[in-house]
């Protein structure tokens, strides 16, 4: 098996505030106060993933998950250290970006997928799949600023589930839809495992991360605590202990 | 993003995927940027200036035929104040020509520029979803600019008509040459604007008040003959307006061939070496352009964060 994803030596510093006006800037000068604030959001994460690995990243919020992510996709670059990746990328990531209300289902179909990186081909290809997915119904030349927002996100997910990838990412838990489309998400999402691509899963539901991945990730204030099996990284992070609610009564996703 | 592998050969097991990803190599996610980049990604921005150009008048009732309706109005108002009120007309042949080919150039720059500065900016949630050439997103302002020129050009062309406008091919020239200038001048400053934006939100505020010069700036809404007379001898800073040029070009390719005296329109409301100075205004334009790409890479990477 080939690596499908290399993250080396990963650094990523944000800033707390950018845009500061002339009066901020003065009266902090005036002040003596600090006048940059940064932290790192990344800290030397390292990590290998094999092709057909399924990867479950967790942590807690602000631990750096979603910079990881967009790491990996390649919307934002490392200040130091190096990310690669084998073949194409996509997933749950950008489900409904680029929808604009007033264009039809249908034309937003089109714009979404070229913006996941669709061909108009492939598109027309998987078209009646996406339509039939979303099961909108007689919606699909309306525009979508009159959709509910449950067809909305189901129609944003069908598309982005539908682009053939190597690297699935997932960052979006499954938290939207009724039951019976969340289940048909998982069986996508399985069928995908199961066609041996890459998927990088972003949860903090511990039990669908047991069901979806072989290997656990868990990131602790932007720096890799663990890395390992997935029942432990689960126990690493505390999540198995269900004395405050379990998935189920918290109404964590399938 | 990258489509590495056509979509027919597209593998459904682990194991054909396996063995076609071994020919493919390790690579850093990142898009890949300037013109292969956008070249690349054609077919998304198709789709995305097709978005700008329905969502304008979507909604409306007379919808697209709106974009006839703004420039005709204009275009009659210009015709009722230069020659009706203001008597421009006895002195200057259809000076409503002269200005409405004018304004055509003028708001097509300054409509790019504006669009173009506040565009990536605006598509923020899309850039920070998905790793596309950010370029995109400037070009298509100037594309869907350009597209908005049609509406114009057939007012315009009716009014030629009239007039019974036949160019002689330097005039044809002329006009392809003033339309490139002013192409490629506001790509480049679009580029380099886009990103100033997202670091300087200022930026925009500034382009507003530069705009409001440029129209008047240029002879537009007063002949270059009057430049020439009240200037005489220093008109070397107005005519090193890249923009001035490239109205007067395309005043040269529709306005002259009007008048009944093409060569003494030329010599009084022309200045001298036109052409020369059009091809040095292109090559500056294209200069800018490269080194605005070179600006725009530089700095490209700190924009998901930023904005």
């Amino acid at each position: 098996m080939s690596d499908s994803i290399i993250v080396e030596h990963v650094s990523k510093k944000f800033t707390k505030q950018y845009h500061r006006t002339l009066k901020q800037v003065t009266v902090a000068m005036a002040r003596r106060q600090q006048v940059s604030n940064s932290f790192l959001a990344l800290d030397d994460v390292s990590f290998r993933v094999e092709q057909g690995e399924s990867i479950g990243l967790m942590g807690l919020n602000g631990s750096g998950k979603s910079t990881l992510l967009k790491l990996v996709q390649g919307v934002m670059s490392p200040d130091t250290g190096s990310v690669q990746t084998r073949g194409r990328i996509s997933g749950l990531i950008a489900t409904g970006a680029g929808f604009h209300p007033q264009l039809t289902g249908r034309e937003n179909i089109y714009l979404n997928a070229a913006i996941l990186g669709m061909s108009e081909a492939e598109t027309n290809r998987k078209f009646d799949e996406i339509t039939d997915f979303a099961d909108l119904g007689d919606f699909l030349d309306s525009p979508v600023g009159y959709y509910s927002s449950g067809m909305y996100a189901r129609l944003g997910f069908a598309i982005a589930i539908h682009v053939d990838a190597d690297i699935f990412l997932a960052d979006e838990a499954l938290s939207v839809g009724d039951k019976p489309f969340k289940v048909k998400c998982m069986k996508k999402m399985k069928e995908i495992r199961e066609s041996g691509v890459t998927i990088f899963y972003v949860s903090h539901a511990a039990s669908s991360v047991e069901k979806m991945c072989d290997r656990v990730l868990v990131l602790e204030k932007g720096r890799l605590g663990f890395d390992g099996d997935v029942k432990a990284g689960i126990k690493y992070l505390g999540y198995d202990d269900e004395s405050e609610g379990t998935d189920e009564e918290l109404g964590s996703e399938v | 993003m990258t489509d590495l592998l056509e979509p027919a050969q597209r593998p459904h097991d682990a194991a054909s995927r396996a063995a076609a990803l071994a020919e493919v190599p390790l690579v850093s996610p990142a898009p890949q940027g300037g013109i292969r980049g956008i070249v690349k990604h054609r077919y998304l921005l198709r789709l995305l200036v097709k978005r700008e150009v329905t969502a304008r008048y979507h909604g409306s009732f007379l919808g697209m035929l709106w974009s006839y309706i703004n420039p005709l109005t204009q275009f009659l108002m210009y015709i009722f104040i230069f020659t009706l009120l203001m008597g421009r007309g006895q002195q200057i042949e259809h000076f409503a020509i002269h200005v409405f080919c004018s304004i055509m150039v003028v708001s097509l720059f300054t409509e790019t520029i504006s669009a173009g500065t506040r565009s990536i900016v605006r598509n923020s949630s899309l850039l920070q979803k998905s790793a596309m050439p950010r370029e995109t997103f400037p070009f298509a302002s100037l594309l869907v600019s350009v597209y908005h020129l049609w509406p114009e050009f057939v007012i315009l062309a009716v009014a030629l008509m009239f007039t019974g406008w036949a160019p002689p091919l330097a005039a044809l020239g002329a006009g392809l040459l003033g339309y490139g200038i002013i192409m490629v001048f506001a790509l480049g400053l679009g580029l380099m604007l886009s990103v100033s934006q997202v670091f300087l939100r200022d930026t925009g505020q500034v382009v507003q008040v530069v705009n409001n010069f440029i129209r008047f700036g240029v002879p537009m809404m007063y002949p270059y003959s009057l430049v020439a007379e009240r200037f005489h001898g220093h008109t070397d800073l107005y005519l090193s307006n890249p923009i001035a040029i490239a109205v007067l070009l395309v005043q040269r390719c529709f306005w002259v061939p009007t008048t009944v005296d093409q060569d003494a329109t030329i010599a009084e409301s022309m200045p001298p070496h036109l052409f020369e100075r059009g091809f040095i205004a292109l090559a500056g334009a294209l200069v800018l352009l490269f080194i605005a790409q070179k600006v725009f890479t530089r700095f490209e990477n700190k924009i998901p964060e930023r904005i």
